[in-house]
């Protein structure tokens, strides 16, 4: 490698590094003390709906088919009946996404990076990600004939790799990638500066407005398809949560196609008591995303992101966020393997348990749709994770998911009535998240005019309500 | 240790961060490991495992590091059935046909 500045120098450069390598001055859309023109940010980028549209149909990423789940939707009928709730059970549909070119949804946040890299005339694009994300960069720079590089966190210091992640390092090098493999921590972003430091790649990070246009196409369908099969909007859309793009990206899509009235709901794995730079517990989540320990902590504080103002605003768009557990994502996983034939995820099925569970009480004409489904293979796979939780010492059994416990116990259910979401209360996030946003605040006097109208965007809360739990916050800080 | 040859597809290992030295955001458990980077590449010239080799990365990019293995194999599997998954379809294709038979 070579001279490497030292950990403070490099992160004390992020914003002069983010700026080259995203080619954007996050800096112009400030305004007032805390806040910035979010949609001015998302509208520079120049790029309609109709032009990402194109620019994805020509690498074959969207319209992706959305399919009808008739048997999971008969079970959970059956499910509301022995709940007493005969004529309950919402139609459930799913948008499976795994159809895209390197499997999941991610091309379409990746598609668009790309495509900008190449038109800047960036040598390639760089990723920070675990996941399917990581390969969809991959996949697109194959495409555009760009660089890719991937930073990923892959094992613990026993050298034991999460083997959703193997199978993902072996993806991104099958689209011919360089693959950093790291060890567990949050210094992984230290060693991602460098990279883009020395390459000068583009920053395909998850969060740029690149990312998240070009997920808006995902919404988008599924409000014009669902209208077309069902002959109106559904009811509620179901994704899966972690960093906030997939709900945001989503949200946006089906207002710009009219669903306003179309419910965001948010889903993630309950992995609380896990922590997420630990060597220990690295090894003790059968899930590397779509679980709380993202979901929450990018909820009540968007821009912790790897850019300075995050496009993906999941409190803005957000009517609900509920949480399953492990367990019951691979029962829902396997029932979607043996009674609808399609072998998908499992991190995708994260939202399709909850989705399960919420049709029971919807009515039967209603429509949820879950709005992705991932590829799945050996290591990323139920059989894969559990031999791995196994071999960690985590017990495995069936019983009452209730007593699933992260790190140490998966419950699979017994019955498919047993699947259950828990309501995370989005007011309580709320507060979370303008203690975050002011903690550089001492007065609420030194909130200036523009930032109400942005935290009452941000919080979807009235300028009153906002000014009311601000009173508070600041006076119990000082 | 066994010798190399320049052009193979190797794995090198580098230390990005010693233990002890970590970021002060880490928590006690990581704070006790170094944070280790492993990269691929094809070898530049005939090295010895175990010691400093360079590696042209596919991207082009000449790295050093300690020389891991030669053509190190993908391990990630399946492993063996799941036996507290192997009833469930079985359990609905029962509810399914109960359904179909109250109709």
């Amino acid at each position: 490698m070579k001279a490497a500045g030292s950990y403070s120098e490099i992160m004390a450069r992020k914003a002069e590094i983010m700026k080259s390598s995203v080619g954007i001055d996050y800096s112009s859309y400030a305004c007032g003390r805390l806040s910035f023109d979010y949609e001015k940010m998302l509208d520079d980028s120049g790029y309609s709906l109709d032009a990402i549209a194109a620019i994805q149909a020509d690498t074959a990423v969207g319209r992706t088919p959305l399919v009808e789940l008739k048997n999971i939707t008969s079970i959970a009928g059956l499910c509301a009946s022995r709940k007493g709730k005969p004529g309950n059970g919402a139609r459930i549909f799913i948008k499976d996404e795994a159809a895209n070119p390197s499997g999941s949804f991610k091309d379409r946040r990746a598609s668009l990076s790309a495509y900008e890299a190449k038109q800047k005339g960036y040598p390639g694009i760089a990723a920070a990600s675990s996941g399917n994300y990581g390969a969809a960069v991959a996949s697109q720079a194959a495409k555009y004939g760009l660089g890719a590089i991937v930073v990923q966190e892959s094992f613990d210091s026993r050298g034991i790799e999460q083997p959703e992640i193997a199978e993902k390092t072996r993806a991104c090098e099958a689209y011919g990638a360089e693959v950093l493999r790291l060890s567990v921590g949050p210094e992984l972003f230290y060693q991602y500066l460098l990279t883009l430091l020395e390459t000068g790649y583009f920053n395909a990070s998850l969060y740029t407005p690149y990312s998240i246009l070009g997920i808006e196409t995902l919404g988008w369908e599924i409000a014009n398809e669902a209208k077309v099969r069902t002959g109106r909007f559904p009811a509620a859309v179901i994704a899966t949560h972690a960093g906030g793009g997939n709900v945001t990206g989503t949200a946006r899509g089906l207002i710009k196609a009219g669903a306003s009235d179309t419910k965001m709901i948010g889903a993630s794995v309950d992995l609380s008591g896990l922590h997420m730079a630990s060597d220990h517990d690295f090894n003790r989540k059968s899930f590397t995303t779509g679980h709380t320990g993202f979901s929450i902590p990018f909820t009540t504080w968007p821009d912790r992101s790897d850019v300075p103002r995050s496009a993906a605003r999941p409190l803005r768009y957000l009517d609900r966020f509920v949480t399953v557990t492990q367990g019951e994502v691979f029962y829902i996983t396997q029932a979607l393997a043996e009674i609808e034939g399609l072998e998908r995820g499992p991190a995708g099925n994260t939202s399709l348990a909850a989705a399960f569970a919420l049709a029971q009480d919807m009515s039967r004409d209603e429509v949820i749709i879950v709005q992705e489904t991932e590829y799945t293979g050996a290591g990323k796979h139920p059989m894969a994770q559990l031999n791995l939780a196994k071999k960690m010492g985590i017990e495995v059994r069936r019983g009452n998911p209730e007593e699933n416990k992260p790190g140490s116990t998966i419950v699979i259910p017994e019955r498919p009535e047993q699947i259950a979401v828990k309501d995370i209360d989005l007011g309580r996030l709320k507060t979370s998240y303008l203690k975050n946003i002011v903690s550089s605040i001492d007065r609420i006097e030194d909130i200036e005019a523009a930032d109400w109208d942005f935290l009452a965007m941000e919080t979807r809360l009235s300028e009153e309500e906002v000014c009311s739990r601000l009173t508070k916050i600041i006076e119990e800080q000082s | 240790m066994k010798t190399i040859p320049k052009g193979s597809l190797v794995e090198i290992g580098i230390t990005v961060m010693n233990a002890g030295n970590r970021a002060p955001q880490v928590p006690a458990d990581t704070q006790k490991v170094n944070m280790e980077m492993l990269v691929k590449g094809i070898l530049t010239a005939d090295s010895r495992q175990g010691e400093e080799a360079e590696i042209s990365t596919p991207t082009g990019r000449l790295l050093k590091g300690r020389l891991i293995a030669e053509n190190p194999p993908y391990t990630h599997n399946y492993g063996e059935p799941i036996s507290e998954l192997g009833a469930i379809g079985r359990e609905l294709r029962a509810m399914l046909k109960e359904k179909e038979e109250l109709r």
